[in-house]
């Protein structure tokens, strides 16, 4: 197959790939979408291979067919619950075959291009692997974080800062290094700054917690695409740099929600240490006035059966007690009893952008009866009761009226306007911020105090004995 | 400790300061209980319930008033009805009496009581704040005679509340005028919705709009700029202006609803006529007006209180017993009230007058036969429900609005100057490249923020899969010399992007398969 005819086919892949985000725009289109996404990478595998590039089979076909085997069980095994750690694991794999790629092309004696070219071309290698390192150890660490084999508190070294720039500095004055070198390519900067970058993205990670971790799984689906975008620049391809912008942008606007559903800015996330900062204890000993009423599950299940417009409002709480299903069976009861139920997602609920509407789907929830929080904001005060299921700071009237609080300027789920609010919470601990909820103490809350899995089954206990009993 | 629930002395009284439910309560709190026999008949609660509850039925008066340590009554003390003694000389002294007292109409009931030594606590007198919301028997009461006075309305209005549409002929729905829309107010919205009326209310108080309308009634205004919300959570009275305003508006829906439910009250006044003599003749004939103001005079000018009279072809119902008519309901809300305030003042093992305790000081009106009412004026705001503070509140996502065009300026300057330094050095393979990655941003960017947030989870696993195209690099690197490094690392690469494209997909389609509607 001709170079031309190569070109042609990376063209139609980048086209196909285009199309299967865009897909994304609705969930009629979405499954399309991800076929027109398999057919671009399918014809751009297959182009590659018979393209003049590549002439030996037997290394290429054994590698993918191994790394499709291994891919295709991860995907079948994993639960949905643990879809922030693959996808983390997924980016680290990208930023580790970046590097890999940049080494080989330096190490390949094909390769070789003279004159400004070879200044740019090397420039472009040493930043592809620069921005893949980072990738790789950062997605490693998220990963350890997500799965919980990394304590999710943010590590504070004294000085990270200083560190962090020192890093970069030596990395960039190595760059200068290889690019300015005289004959072939020197190897061992390529080295240093690969460890210091990998360092690097060790570092960054470490000092982000749990809660933030929706922007840094964010960030580094980006720097996953920065990275591909540069191994297209070194290799002069113009597929890779195009899927490369593509995912780069979809990270990065994603970051940009998420930072702008905390009102933080991304640089304040990146650097980590939410709250830490600050040095003083926000709003401790602040406790709000009011009493705080708990509720049975009893008493819970009589308060749905009475109400005619419902919303829950889930959180990581629900994701961890794996409450979603319990939760539909009620929402499904309720709704055979003409009641409207809807679900209201805040948009850093979870640990990934979206998480929770993977999880209420998986439940079943359809997924029309799932709303963003713009599209429900409103919809509260017309409600009778509003579950919040294990989720805190998103709730957190002290986001709107207490401007001293650290969380103070968030957009959050008004809750507190519903006629009764039901608060599914292990016990009184605050949120991730470390704020304490005014939501807790208004005259409308009641507290529901126990597992969210256990209290919710309870609940639909009660509201099945109640509904036999009526209809015997 | 000893409760004593006496029967009512009150002709016509059918409600009782405990029942069978509220007497476990106050076993749990660790009273015992004395309940005078037939105390609970207007209720339809008898002996033998009182008993299966626990209690001890006494059947003499004077020996059940005798044993009480605390007396729960409804009504207000009053000459005892058999035995010719008037209760308050019943109560033994040091007791503590619980009931309604309305300690501003009763003084000479109020001495009574000083002079018997007793300690009486007024629970129309519990303050309204929060805490005693689950105290509050006036609240529970109003929405009784709320849900009550429908009910009445219905039994004398000659039609359908819910429009029909039957074979023999249409039939409009009732449209109902409530006047107040307090705790009863609400209630009759309520219930007269239920019933399916067309439902308009009016209050002075804007802050209720929201509730009113919630309730499914239309609000009605008067286009005059002031705010009725007085102290406690009542209304204030209003300006001339506005109550001419009022005024008319009323005159004009009389004309056009069938039946009106008035429920303002102002505390301490009488009650406002709100409805004249004039709108009574304008309102169709068979309509029906409920006065829940009857009591204290009545909305209403032609309003006879405690019966019902037919005025202009308008019965005009002025019953002051609404609560006691739903006596069940009305005795178990009530005892429950009761409960919740000896829980209050420490149950039986704890049990004394804590003079700091806010809602016992303000509704203790005799304490140990001294007269401690009204109470020193503390100014208790009722907790307004302040609308929150817009989601426009400056500080949500701030931005430097001001400094940000310049900013723009600048950097878009720099770049496009950098650009062309970079156009006069850069080989014009890498300026294609650069074309390239710049527009596939800029479409990259159009594309995702199209992207559903309920799909951001998908979108992640299938930029996984697809950045997984970083397997094109591993593929053009590894047909060098075998086992060279530039292999082995391109081997490696492709193994680890196929993961990522195999993964990537798969999960998607995974994931992508649960959405439904």
């Amino acid at each position: 197959m001709p170079e031309t005819v190569v070109t042609v086919a990376y063209l139609i892949a980048g086209v196909l790939f285009i199309f299967s985000l865009g897909g994304l725009a609705a969930q009629e289109s979405a499954r399309r979408g991800n076929l027109l996404g398999i057919a671009g990478m399918a014809i751009a595998i297959v182009a590659t291979m018979l393209g003049p590039g590549v002439t030996s089979y037997t290394v290429l076909i054994a590698m993918l067919a191994i790394g499709g085997a291994i891919g295709a069980a991860l995907a079948a095994r994993v639960q949905m619950t643990a879809m922030p750690q693959l996808v983390a694991l997924l980016h680290s794999f990208v930023g580790a075959a970046a590097v890999l790629v940049g080494f080989a092309v330096t190490l390949d004696p094909g390769m070789h291009v003279e004159g400004t070219g070879a200044l740019i071309h090397r420039a472009e290698t040493f930043i592809g692997i620069f921005v893949g390192a980072i990738t790789f150890t950062g997605s490693v660490i998220a990963y350890g974080k997500l799965q919980g084999i990394i304590r999710s508190k943010p590590l504070l070294l004294p000085a990270r800062h200083l560190l962090n720039l020192a890093a970069v500095g030596v990395c960039v004055a190595l760059g200068l290094l290889f690019v300015a070198a005289d004959g072939a390519a020197p190897v061992w900067p390529l080295i240093i700054q690969t460890v210091l970058a990998c360092l690097l993205g060790i570092h960054l990670v470490m000092g982000i917690g749990g809660a933030d971790m929706p922007v840094v799984v964010s960030m580094l689906n980006s720097y996953s695409g920065w990275a591909a975008a540069a191994a297209g620049f070194m290799l002069s391809n113009n597929l890779l740099i195009i899927t490369g912008a593509l995912v780069g942008s979809s990270g990065a606007i994603l970051s940009y929600i998420m930072c702008a559903a905390m009102n933080r800015s991304f640089l304040s996330v990146i650097l980590g240490g939410f709250g830490a900062e600050e040095g003083v204890a926000p709003a401790a000993g602040a406790i709000p006035a009011g009493e705080v009423r708990s509720i049975t599950a009893a008493e819970t299940a009589e308060l749905l059966l009475n109400a005619r417009r419902v919303i829950v409002i889930p959180g990581y709480g629900m994701a961890v007690a794996q409450a979603q299903y319990p939760v539909f069976d009620v929402t499904k009861l309720l709704r055979e009893r003409g009641a409207d139920v809807r679900f209201a997602i805040h948009p850093v609920a979870g640990r990934l952008p979206g998480h929770m509407n993977v999880l209420l789907a998986e439940a079943r929830v359809p997924y029309d009866i799932v709303m963003e929080m713009e599209e429900i904001n409103h919809d509260f005060p017309e409600t009778d009761v509003a579950i919040v299921i294990g989720a805190n700071d998103i709730v957190n009237p002290g986001a709107l009226d207490d401007p001293s609080s650290p969380i103070f300027g968030m957009p959050i789920l008004e809750v507190w306007k519903a006629k009764t609010c039901i608060v599914l919470k292990r016990g009184m601990a605050s949120g991730y911020a470390g704020v304490e909820n005014p939501l807790f103490y208004k005259d409308n809350t009641q507290m529901l105090f126990g597992d969210a899995r256990k209290m919710i089954d309870a609940v639909l206990a009660e509201l099945r004995q109640n509904t036999l009993s009526k209809s015997a | 400790m000893n409760v004593v629930i006496p029967k009512e002395s009150r002709p016509g009284e059918r409600r009782v300061a405990g029942t069978p439910e509220t007497i476990a309560r106050l076993k749990k709190l660790g009273f015992e209980v004395l309940v005078e026999s037939q105390a609970g008949a207007g209720a339809s609660f008898n002996d033998d319930d009182y008993v299966a509850a626990g209690a001890t039925v006494v059947v003499d008066p004077r020996e059940l008033w005798s044993q009480g340590d605390i007396v729960l009554k409804v009504q207000p003390p009053e000459p005892h009805p058999t035995l010719g003694v008037h209760e308050a000389d019943l109560l033994r002294p040091g007791a503590t009496l619980i009931s309604f007292l309305w300690p501003g109409k009763n003084k000479e009931l109020v001495e009574r009581l000083a002079a018997a030594k007793v300690t009486a606590i007024a629970i129309d007198q519990v303050p309204r704040i929060s805490r005693a919301q689950k105290m509050d028997a006036l609240s529970s009461m109003a929405n009784i005679a709320g849900y009550r006075s429908v009910i009445e309305a219905a039994s004398f209005y000659g039609r359908f509340f819910t429009g029909q549409m039957t074979a023999a002929g249409r039939v409009p729905p009732a449209k109902v005028l409530v006047i107040g829309a307090g705790v009863a107010g609400l209630a009759a919205i309520g219930a007269a919705r239920g019933l399916g009326a067309i439902v308009r209310a009016f209050d002075t108080r804007a802050a209720v709009r929201d509730q009113v309308k919630s309730m499914g009634a239309e609000f009605l205004e008067v286009r005059l700029e002031e705010e009725g919300e007085g102290g406690g959570g009542y209304a204030k009275e209003m300006s001339p202006a506005f109550i001419a305003a009022e005024m008319a508006l009323f005159a004009a829906q009389a004309k056009d609803v069938d039946i009106i439910i008035t429920t303002a009250l102002i505390p301490n006044r009488p009650a406002p006529v709100l409805i004249t003599e004039d709108m009574v003749k304008s309102m169709k004939k068979g309509s029906v007006i409920v006065d829940l103001a009857a009591e204290n005079g009545g909305n209403c000018a032609l309003t006879q209180p405690g019966s019902v009279v037919e005025q202009h072809g308008v019965h005009i119902i002025g019953y002051i017993d609404l609560p006691s008519r739903l006596a069940p309901t009305a005795s178990v809300l009530y005892g429950n009230n009761l409960a919740y305030l000896l829980d209050d003042l420490g149950g039986a093992a704890k049990f004394h007058i804590d003079l700091d305790n806010e809602v016992v000081r303000n509704s203790l009106i005799v304490h140990e036969g001294t007269i401690v009412w009204p109470p020193p004026k503390k100014d208790l705001p009722p907790a307004p429900v302040k609308a929150a503070a817009p989601s426009s509140a400056p500080g949500v996502t701030p931005k430097p609005a001001k400094s940000g065009n310049a900013g723009l300026v600048l950097t878009v300057s720099l770049t496009t100057l950098a650009l062309f330094a970079l156009g006069f050095v850069a080989p014009p393979a890498f300026l294609s490249h650069l074309t390239v990655f710049a527009l596939a941003c800029i479409v990259g960017w159009q594309v995702v923020w199209n992207v559903t947030p309920a799909l951001h989870t998908p979108l992640m696993s299938v930029t996984n899969a697809v950045s997984g195209i970083i397997v094109v690099g591993g593929m053009l690197t590894v047909s060098g010399l075998p086992a060279s490094p530039a292999v082995l690392l391109g081997a490696a690469a492709i193994l680890l992007a196929s993961i990522n494209i195999a993964g990537g997909f798969l999960v998607t389609q995974r994931m992508l398969r649960m959405f439904r509607r």
